[in-house]
């Protein structure tokens, strides 16, 4: 297609096969002169130190796998052969063991920058949804690949999510069973992880090339969340941004390298350095740090949806829905939503304690039926935590506000910076152990979760009014520099 | 020519109607195809005929001393083997059954009031439950405390408190003689 249009090149080598095929072409007009609006911050680099990670993770991945042996009996002690006998082992492995944290961390931040820039609105709702399928992807690669080792938590970790599928009503125990390939975590398991593990990256690979495309097709955002109208707006990736993405790539890889070589092994924990004993749980499982949100929101629901909470969770949806419909805002006026609210939260707070054992036996407050499960806790938790992501896919539709930016939207800011606030929070409570206050606290963070996607974000899409925007990218930076 | 052809298909819509029939018996029979060719590779990821050939243990009950449990591995799971005092007996007797998660008396589950035999697999999330050592919490019902998420079970191994859904359950088992069991 763009072959008509090809420009020569000078180097005759680079011309006989750029005239072949358009490589050269191809890579000059999507990363040499590509179009990038010029008022990028450094937000803005985490999804080329993504991408480092990505080959990073590859790279080391392939050399570990070398040496590496999936048998139960035999994997946690090739594992301290590559820490001990293989030349340099110790050196790859912490690559790869602190790469997934590193990986999570760029790809955390890249998630927030889209977050809070609105860069999941229209035109690049693909664009983001292509982005969430990613994290599933690495959370899926980052999970078997913890297992490998075969410590105790590879094995208990494995075991507790894998055992999360059985939540599923009639099919659970043998979805479970084809999982593992047996009927508890076992060899079959371990060497079924291995090839997954080894696998999926490279899908996450062809995703990103998808996640890219896209991105070229729209071409960026940016911080003030407004479209590029003129080639004013616009400088071309390189030089500008390739020298700004290698210079936050190098501190980033200088903080990564600190961890490698002064903290290997900070991030993980001490009991994945004690070979996998099907008979003994640790007191204190926990799993790798970046899934401890989605890990709280999981234990956050300790209690049964017997009809108590459904009714009320009826009324919180009856309450909200004149945010998503027009019709229905007609009948149900903003008094009328407050009282369902409350009705609502009233009668959860019934629903919950009719649950909760009394000092003297019994419960606190005895319902009739309270204790008939329509959805049982375990259930409630694995699609609470599955429905957390959810809300990322759907967040293009919930937020319909028309200005993207964070930027020129003073009620949005706050809404989301009190989520990341949320999010670390709910980190937190994952890592405590579920006694004492930890469970409620988790639970109402993930109330708030929730709230800011399905409340909170179609309310200011109505009736957040933003300040007035810029005129153009290119007089946004003028005025700046007070030119 | 291309002209011919589409007033050729506009005067006989019947020829339509036979193509799309085609194309849609080559679409199932193709649906078909790459179904049978899926299933070989989805049933391979289910349990293999070793992991499956059942297996069952014996077990002594001789050297286990009263109010003590043993912990036994079958088919790569623990199985908790207890044998309860009189007071533990009592204590599971005496629950009102109407109040309980999992709804089943002692004597469904035990085959002597003395033996108590279960899967030792938190029903939640698949832990091991504390509680078969002296030296291990057993929860506030004096059976068996998951630490994994704090699930209390009690000492007939039903669930009380916490989030496990189920009792432990109660593996296949029969006394050979006074004191062995067979497992499985
Ligand atoms: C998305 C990219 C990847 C992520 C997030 C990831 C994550 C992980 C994690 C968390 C571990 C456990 C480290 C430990 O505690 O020891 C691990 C181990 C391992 N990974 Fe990966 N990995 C990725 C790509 C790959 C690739 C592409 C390969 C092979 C081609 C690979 C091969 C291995 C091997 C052999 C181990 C076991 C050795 C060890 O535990 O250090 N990984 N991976
Ligand atoms: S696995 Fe036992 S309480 Fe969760």
């Amino acid at each position: 297609m763009a072959n008509k249009s090809r420009e020569k090149f000078d180097n005759s080598v680079i011309e006989w096969i750029d005239s072949r095929l358009p490589l050269f072409t191809m890579m000059q007009k999507e990363y040499g002169v590509f179009p990038t609006p010029k008022n990028f911050n450094y937000f803005w680099n985490f999804g080329a130190i993504a991408m480092f990670m990505l080959v990073t993770m590859l790279l080391t991945g392939i050399f570990l796998a070398m040496n590496y042996t999936p048998h139960v009996d035999m994997a946690f002690d090739s594992v301290e052969r590559i820490m001990r006998d293989v030349e340099y082992g110790w050196l790859i492995r912490y690559i790869h063991m602190n790469g997934a944290s590193f990986f999570f961390i760029a790809v955390f931040i890249h998630i927030f920058r889209g977050l809070y820039y609105g860069s999941y609105k229209q035109p690049r709702e693909l664009l983001w949804i292509l982005g969430v399928v990613i994290f599933l992807l690495m959370m899926a690669t980052a999970f078997m690949g913890y297992v490998l080792p075969w410590g105790q938590m590879s094995l208990w970790g494995a075991k507790v999510i894998t055992n999360l599928f059985s939540a599923i009503p009639i099919v659970g125990d043998d979805i479970v069973t084809f999982l593992l390939g047996g009927f508890t975590v076992a060899n079959p398991t371990l060497n079924r992880f291995f090839a997954l593990h080894y696998l999926l990256p490279f899908v996450i690979f062809a995703v990103v090339f998808l996640h890219v495309w896209a991105l070229h097709v729209t071409g960026s955002n940016n911080p003030l969340g407004i479209d590029v109208k003129s080639s004013k707006d616009t400088i071309p990736f390189n030089p500008y941004y390739t020298i700004k993405d290698s210079f936050g790539l190098l501190l980033f890889i200088a903080i990564y390298a600190i961890f490698i070589f002064y903290a290997p092994n900070y991030l993980g924990h001490p009991d994945n350095y004690i070979p996998a004993n099907p008979m003994q749980t640790p007191p204190h499982i926990v799993p790798e740090w970046y899934f401890l949100p989605f890990y709280a929101i999981l234990r956050s629901i300790t209690f049964d949806f017997n009809i108590y909470i459904l009714a009320s969770l009826g009324l919180f949806a009856l309450s909200i829905s004149p945010l998503y419909c027009e019709n229905i805002a007609k009948k149900i006026n903003c008094l009328a939503s407050i009282v369902f609210a409350i009705a609502g939260g009233a009668l959860f707070v019934l629903g919950y304690l009719s649950q909760i054992d009394a000092e003297n036996g019994g419960k606190i407050i005895s319902l009739p039926f309270h204790d008939f499960a329509i959805i049982d806790a375990k259930l409630g938790g694995v699609l609470a935590m599955f429905g957390a992501i959810a809300m990322l896919f759907l967040l293009p539709w919930l937020d319909t506000h028309p200005v993207r930016s964070a930027t020129f939207r003073p009620w949005f800011k706050i809404a989301v910076l009190i989520l990341v606030v949320d999010f670390v929070f709910l980190g937190v409570v994952g890592g405590k152990p579920a006694e004492g206050i930890w469970p409620m606290a988790g639970l109402i963070a993930t109330g708030i979760y929730y709230i800011f996607f399905l409340v909170i974000c179609p309310f200011l899409s109505k009736y957040e009014k933003a300040k007035p925007l810029p005129e153009s990218i290119h007089q946004a930076v003028l005025d700046k520099s007070g030119k | 020519m291309t002209d011919t052809i589409k007033s050729n298909n506009s005067d006989i819509p019947e020829s339509e109607q036979r193509r799309d029939f085609l194309y849609l018996t080559t679409a199932g029979m193709g649906a078909v195809a790459a179904c049978s060719v899926a299933w070989p590779f989805v049933k391979s990821m289910t349990p293999a005929a070793d992991v499956l050939a059942v297996s069952s243990i014996e077990v002594d009950l001789t050297p286990i001393k009263m109010g003590q449990g043993i912990t036994e591995m079958w088919r790569g799971q623990p199985v908790f083997i207890r044998r309860r005092t009189a007071k533990e007996i009592e204590m599971a007797r005496s629950v009102d059954i109407s109040s309980l998660r999992d709804k089943q008396t002692d004597e469904e589950r035990v085959q002597k009031a003395e033996w108590l035999i279960t899967m030792g697999v938190c029903t939640h999330l698949g832990c091991v439950p504390l509680g078969q050592k002296p030296t291990e919490a057993r929860g506030d019902f004096g059976g068996w405390f998951c630490p994994c998420h704090g699930s209390h079970y009690d000492t007939s191994g039903r669930i009380r408190k916490g989030p496990a859904p189920k009792n432990l359950p109660v593996p296949e088992y029969k006394f050979i003689t006074d004191t062995k069991i067979k497992i499985g």
